[in-house]
């Protein structure tokens, strides 16, 4: 990120590659909605496209690629508690109301029918 | 009184005030999206049925509008770029575009939601509605403060341009720092809403 | 244009010609010094606390005599509210929910952040100011702005908010228009906040004096980064999740509202369905877990201050005591689930959270043990200001212990929803930092006036609150474990296992309004000491960290002289040392040690 002429117009070819790449992966990801593919695998597929473009963009337009150590461990600190605020939708599936459910030793025999013959 | 590190960056952090505090509001709203994502696939994998985007949404105007907001991006940093190269004409003519195309993508996105309302598929309709319209509406919000700091830069604000030069820079810096963050949450919000 | 000129800027304009006067509105309504604002926001939320305290002032009048009319007062409540001044179980809930939104939002974190961290923490640092000035004042005023909003939603038709101030839905999103003002309202809040928390970090990361390395930084510094972190990341949930209820109250839509769940005579609304209840809680707790720990951390940065001060010492381990404290700040984002235990979850879920649970009580014994440690072998003075700072030991201590039971889902079980929850979350905050509070202001006080408070009145006052709050607080603990609702508007009269223990809602009622009486000698002091108060020189606790070195009260920009740390923030009793202690920017004096790590 310094200021010499000849590295911005270096990073200025870069944006341009990565902007056109965008728009490349903008039509693949629409185009791959498309394929007759089960949910599960079509969210995989649209999830690592996304992925991979908002990687470009912080890395690139935001020049993440190469920035200050204070930023990285701001950020670090961020994803760690953005990855446990989506610890919340797994939550909402751990909940067992209404889920029924067979105890382990739901068809062994009851010990004290044993004792009463 | 100077506050210190406004424009210099501290030796010993290699930063200035203005790219930490950017960089920290993000992370907030990195937070404000996330919840509101955690929420979606809460909601969603909760949910008996949920529709398809395509089936509601029109995919190529969507599209369109994607390739709207990344265009501006790729303006953006161009307009930054110009002010290094000390090209205060070019820096001029992007960050125009930027704020056109913007518009641009308000427009449409205006467009869109007028089509909906007049179909009567309103957010109380169901919960993939009242998540379509809350997620695109708040990004909608974060558009137009866009549009607003961009517009500022672009007129009045260049004025700096003449009398302190590097801090200009550095405010274009965050300003599109913070354009691209609502890039980026619109890469994720399009496959989302519209193609999952 | 001039909205958006950056600190640099108005700097350029102020540098130069000093003797420039700003007009009354710039010096102290729209003021950018970081003084100021810390002063703005300390009265204001002390304003806010004494109103909130009121709330619960009246509320106490129907626990303790269920059904009387509340005398003098309560014919000021409206007919609509307490015909008869016989308060109704709608205004209970209104003034339960504001109660509780007030103190958090409106009264200890914009005192404990706003207020000390805005006034001490850039004289601690040794900065001219914050790194935005004209965002903090932004922050203020958002503050502000918020709450005047919940104020005004007392005259919303319907009245305040009544679901708490946890606002669980669906309750509160079919509850009347209080609670949209209340939505509203927190949204300022939250922006105050988060603008306030960026301030903070930048300041504290980009701003410090030259050799003021992160270990030498004082304890309270570091309690108000975390804090501020915690702020940062934890309220945006939040706000996310206000947006969302808006949507539901609003736009009718149904993020929080499950199919046919509410009905009205027989009929279920119109909510599209498919939303989750617990989503709320999951986001709210999300903040509101961390939120107890922005509470907490910025009254033990000031006790710590104030103990090193008193006893003469270095703190004892100060390393571990900021390992601690960043470690509780990465913790407290994994226990939200330890709020509901109730909700049927899970027992993976409760077993996970019980463990983060247990794990984050060590971190905050081992701060409160190093406290405690730190007075021993000392020569300790007794100041009013470490009088409150020493109650806070025992105080947090009582309120941190009793929630170890409520921390694991059996016990839980129990005590969910009980007075015995009030009574340890009161502890933790009421006799825990609003004590360390006062103990901040006691010592601060000379920095922002140049006079000391008047040391009899102020002892009248410390054991004046100390014993009332423990009157308050203790009998709770004993209604809790009789298994008592904590939201019984009449305390729990109509059931037959609260008959023996009720009678304890008197004695805490008394309490409370003993612990009012004992403030008129607070707030006596406050205002007259502030023309009448002993004059002292700039430094008059002998104490050794830079906002000390500042004048009394410190000019526009703070420091006459650029300061510089030359060591640690506790060189208290230094051997060879000419005196009991050596200011961090002190140049003569015995070799600099190295900066206790």
């Amino acid at each position: 990120m310094s200021g010499s002429i000849e590295e911005v117009k270096k990073h200025v070819a870069a944006y341009q590659k990565v902007g056109v790449t965008l728009l490349v992966l903008t039509g693949v990801t629409v185009a791959a909605s498309y394929l007759p593919t089960a949910v599960p695998l079509a969210i995989v597929i649209a999830l690592i496209i996304a992925t991979t473009k908002g990687s470009l963009v912080a890395s690139i337009f935001m020049h993440l690629r190469n920035e200050r150590k204070a930023i990285y461990w701001a950020l670090a600190m961020t994803v760690l508690f953005w990855v446990f605020l989506m610890f919340l939708p797994l939550l909402g599936q751990l909940d067992h109301i209404g889920v029924p459910k067979t105890l382990s030793n739901a068809n062994a025999p009851a010990m004290h029918a044993d004792e009463e013959h | 009184m100077d506050i210190p590190y406004t424009v210099a960056e501290r030796p010993d952090t290699g930063l200035n005030n203005v790219k930490l505090g950017i960089w920290l509001f993000l992370a907030s709203e990195v937070m404000l999206f996330g919840g509101l994502f955690s929420s979606y696939i809460l909601l969603r994998v909760g949910a008996t049925e949920w529709p398809v985007g395509s089936t509601l949404l029109n995919v190529p105007i969507g599209t369109f509008n994607t390739a709207v907001l990344i265009i501006s991006s790729i303006t953006m940093v161009m307009a930054h770029a110009s002010l290094k190269l000390d090209e205060f004409g070019k820096y001029k003519t992007y960050m125009g575009l930027t704020i056109l195309l913007a518009l641009t993508f308000l427009a449409v996105k205006g467009y869109e939601y007028w089509e909906k309302v007049s179909n009567d598929h309103l957010p109380a309709e169901s919960t993939y509605l009242a998540i379509y319209w809350t997620l695109t509406g708040l990004h909608g919000l974060h558009i137009i403060g866009g549009i607003i700091v961009n517009s500022y830069f672009w007129g009045p604000g260049s004025a700096m341009w003449r009398t302190k030069r590097e801090q200009f820079i550095n405010r274009v810096e965050a300003a599109g720092l913070y354009w691209h963050f609502v890039d980026l949450v619109w890469i994720f919000l399009f496959p989302v809403l519209y193609l999952l | 244009m001039e909205n958006v000129t950056t600190a640099e800027q108005i700097a350029h304009a102020e540098h130069g010609h000093e003797e420039h006067t700003l007009s009354f509105l710039q010096s102290y309504v729209f003021s950018q010094d970081h003084k100021v604002i810390g002063i703005q926001y300390a009265i204001t939320a002390m304003l806010f606390l004494l109103f909130g305290f009121s709330l619960m002032m009246v509320m106490r009048w129907n626990l303790a005599f269920p059904g009387a009319p509340i005398p003098v007062i309560g014919n000021f409540l409206g007919q609509a509210n307490a015909p008869g001044g016989i308060m109704l179980p709608e205004f209970y809930n209104q003034l339960g929910a504001m109660h509780g939104t007030i103190m958090v939002f409106l009264g200890v974190v914009p005192l404990a952040v706003g207020g000390f961290g805005n006034f001490v923490l850039p004289l601690q640092i040794g900065a001219p100011d914050m790194a935005f000035p004209k965002l903090n004042m932004f922050s203020y005023w958002a503050f502000f702005l918020g709450g005047v909003v919940m104020l005004a939603s007392f005259f919303a038709p319907g009245g305040a908010a009544n679901s708490g101030w946890t606002s669980y839905a669906p309750l509160s999103v079919i509850a009347t228009q209080g609670q949209t003002w209340w939505l509203v309202g927190m949204v300022f809040l939250i922006t105050s906040s988060l603008l306030g928390a960026i301030n903070f970090i930048v300041t504290t990361i980009q701003l410090r004096a030259p050799g003021l390395g992160f270990m030498r930084l004082p304890f309270f510094v570091w309690a108000q980064l975390v804090t501020a972190f915690l702020l940062l990341l934890a309220f945006p949930p939040l706000e996310a999740a206000a947006v969302l209820q808006l949507m539901d109250r609003l736009a009718g839509t149904s993020f929080f509202m499950p199919a046919g769940l509410v009905t009205t005579a027989g009929v279920p609304l119109e909510y599209s369905g498919g939303g989750s209840p617990l989503l709320w809680q999951h986001l709210f707790w999300f903040l509101a877990h961390p939120e107890v720990y922005v509470l907490i951390l910025p009254a033990m940065g000031i006790v710590a201050e104030i103990i090193a001060n008193n006893t003469r010492r270095p703190l004892w381990g100060y390393g571990a005591m900021v390992g601690s404290l960043v470690f509780l700040g990465f913790m407290s984002f994994v226990v939200w689930a330890h709020h509901m235990f109730m909700t049927g979850m899970g027992t993976t879920m409760s077993a996970f959270f019980q463990t983060t649970t247990m794990i984050i009580s060590i971190p905050s014994v081992v701060i409160l043990s190093a406290l405690f440690i730190s007075l021993y072998g000392g020569s300790i003075r007794y100041p009013v200001s470490m009088l409150f700072a020493l109650a806070f030991l025992p105080m947090f201590g009582i309120g941190g212990l009793t929630g170890l039971p409520l921390g694991l889902s059996a016990p839980d079980l129990h005590f969910h929803d009980t007075y015995y929850v009030i009574g340890h979350f009161h502890y933790v905050v009421a006799p825990g930092t609003i004590l360390a509070l006062f103990a901040g202001i006691y010592h601060w006080y000379p920095k922002a006036t140049g006079r000391v408070m008047n040391e009899l009145l102020g002892r009248i006052h410390f054991w004046g609150s100390f014993i009332a709050m423990n009157v308050v607080f203790m009998p709770m603990f004993i209604i809790g474990l009789a298994g008592v609702n904590r939201r019984l508007y009449d305390g729990g009269m109509q059931y037959a296992h609260a008959q023996d223990v009720i009678g304890w809602n008197v004695v805490s009622s008394y309490g409370a309004w003993t612990l009012g009486f004992f403030q008129i000698f607070f707030i006596f002091n406050f205002f007259w000491s502030i023309r009448h108060g002993k004059q002292v020189d700039d430094n008059p606790w002998k104490a050794t960290t830079l906002e000390w070195q500042a004048p009394s009260p410190p000019p526009h920009g703070n420091f006459t002289t650029p300061p510089e740390a030359r060591r640690g923030p506790y060189e208290y009793s230094v051997p060879g040392a000419s005196t009991d202690f050596t200011m961090q920017g002190q140049a003569s004096g015995p070799d600099p040690e190295p900066a206790k790590v």
